[in-house]
């Protein structure tokens, strides 16, 4: 998928917090990746170690979250666990499931300095 | 929910500056704030802003170069191409006589706003015109970045799968309208447009298809007319927000 420019938008991210926040150095990130998004965690953490070249960045752990999928299926009125995006209801094999998580894209928190 | 032992619970400040800072930033948030800048331009100029795309070969090429030459007599229209590599795409609608700008993305799979940010500089769209976005061939990513269109216009040609809107479900969930192109091969194929048709409607219930060729034409006049009511809102917007000034100043 598209994981360098989603990295380097992350980096993006960091570089706008550090001026924001007054921090020098990033040691640590922590990411929460839904399972549904489409990103590949490991693609992820080698672009990390490319785009973060030269940035404050530079030799920050990576921490991937995977958050599980979930959605609302509309017959059954009930929270059920989703394996894939658009994919059909458990319990009932209906599709008329809304993704209520699962494709998150998230910077969560740093450890900086 | 649990982040088990990673996150700042188990850290220990110390003596050091280091500290833990809560972000909780969407990744999409910057590509989506190019977006909303392109959107504005979009809407202070009148211009109507299609993303075309599909797997490489569908034929978007094919079906902008036919579109602008039956509709420049009476739009003024732009093209961004987006490419890996080459411009041979750019030059083909430049034979058109249309304005036309090529961004090559390098390894990247997909176009994003800020590079439609930069094309835009440079390719002094005229008011009231159509802008069309040719993105990289490809089904996954590009449905992931919004440009700042008015509508993804997803293609989809009869010698690939029916079922393609099942496996890449994404695409067709952010596209508002479907062309299936290279309908004059539908006698020569096994292609079952019912069946396509279906998938694509239980991703997105709201997707509208034609069913279309570029080498015909075939089907194009109601494309035409899908362009047409969409660049009339666009463009009353447009006057309607200049009157609006002219009453106000
Ligand atoms: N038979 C047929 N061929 C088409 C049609 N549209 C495009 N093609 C052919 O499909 C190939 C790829 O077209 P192109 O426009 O470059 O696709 P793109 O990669 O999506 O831009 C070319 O050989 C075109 O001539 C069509 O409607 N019918
Ligand atoms: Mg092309
Ligand atoms: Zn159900």
């Amino acid at each position: 998928m598209h994981e360098m420019s989603l990295t380097e938008s992350v980096v993006e991210i960091l570089c706008e917090e550090g001026r924001r926040q007054g921090f020098a150095r990033v040691k640590t990130v922590w990411l929460e990746i839904g399972t549904l998004s489409g990103v590949e965690p490991g693609a992820m953490e080698f672009c990390f170690d490319v785009v973060t070249r030269g940035t404050l960045a530079e030799g920050a752990r990576l921490e991937i979250v995977r958050t599980p999928g979930q959605g609302w299926c509309l017959d059954c009125e009930k929270s059920v666990a989703l394996v894939e995006r658009f994919g059909a209801c458990p319990e009932c094999g209906g599709y008329k499931v809304q993704m209520t998580s699962g494709d998150e894209m998230r910077v969560k928190e740093l450890e900086v300095e | 929910m649990d982040y088990g032992a990673g996150l700042a619970g188990v850290h220990v400040p110390g003596m050091s500056q280091e500290r833990i800072v809560q972000i909780e930033r969407d990744i999409l948030s910057k590509n989506r704030s190019y977006a909303e800048e392109n959107r504005g331009y979009f809407g202070r100029k009148g211009v109507l802003a299609l993303n075309f795309v599909s797997s490489p070969g569908s034929g978007k090429t094919s079906l902008l170069v036919r579109a602008i030459n039956d509709l420049k007599d009476k739009h003024a229209i732009a093209v961004i191409e987006g490419d890996q590599q080459t411009s041979n795409d750019a030059e083909r609608i430049r034979a058109t006589g249309a304005k036309a700008i090529q961004v090559n993305t390098g390894k990247g799979c997909h176009l994003d706003a800020h590079m439609v940010g930069h094309a835009l500089e440079t390719l002094d769209i005229a008011d009231n015109s159509l802008l069309f976005v040719e993105n990289v061939g490809n089904l996954v990513c590009p449905a992931a970045f919004d440009l700042g269109e008015a509508h993804k216009v997803v293609l989809l040609s009869t010698t690939e799968g029916e079922d393609k809107p099942a496996k890449y479900p994404d695409m067709f969930a952010a596209a508002d309208l479907m062309l299936l192109n290279k309908s004059d091969l539908l006698p020569h194929l096994d292609f079952d447009v019912g069946a396509c048709i279906a998938h694509a409607l239980r991703v997105n219930p709201n997707l509208q298809t034609l069913i279309v060729s570029a080498k015909t034409g075939e089907g194009l006049a109601a494309f035409y007319a899908w362009v047409e009511a969409r660049s009339n809102l666009a463009r009353s917007d447009l006057a309607r927000r200049k009157a609006e000034a002219r009453k106000a100043g």
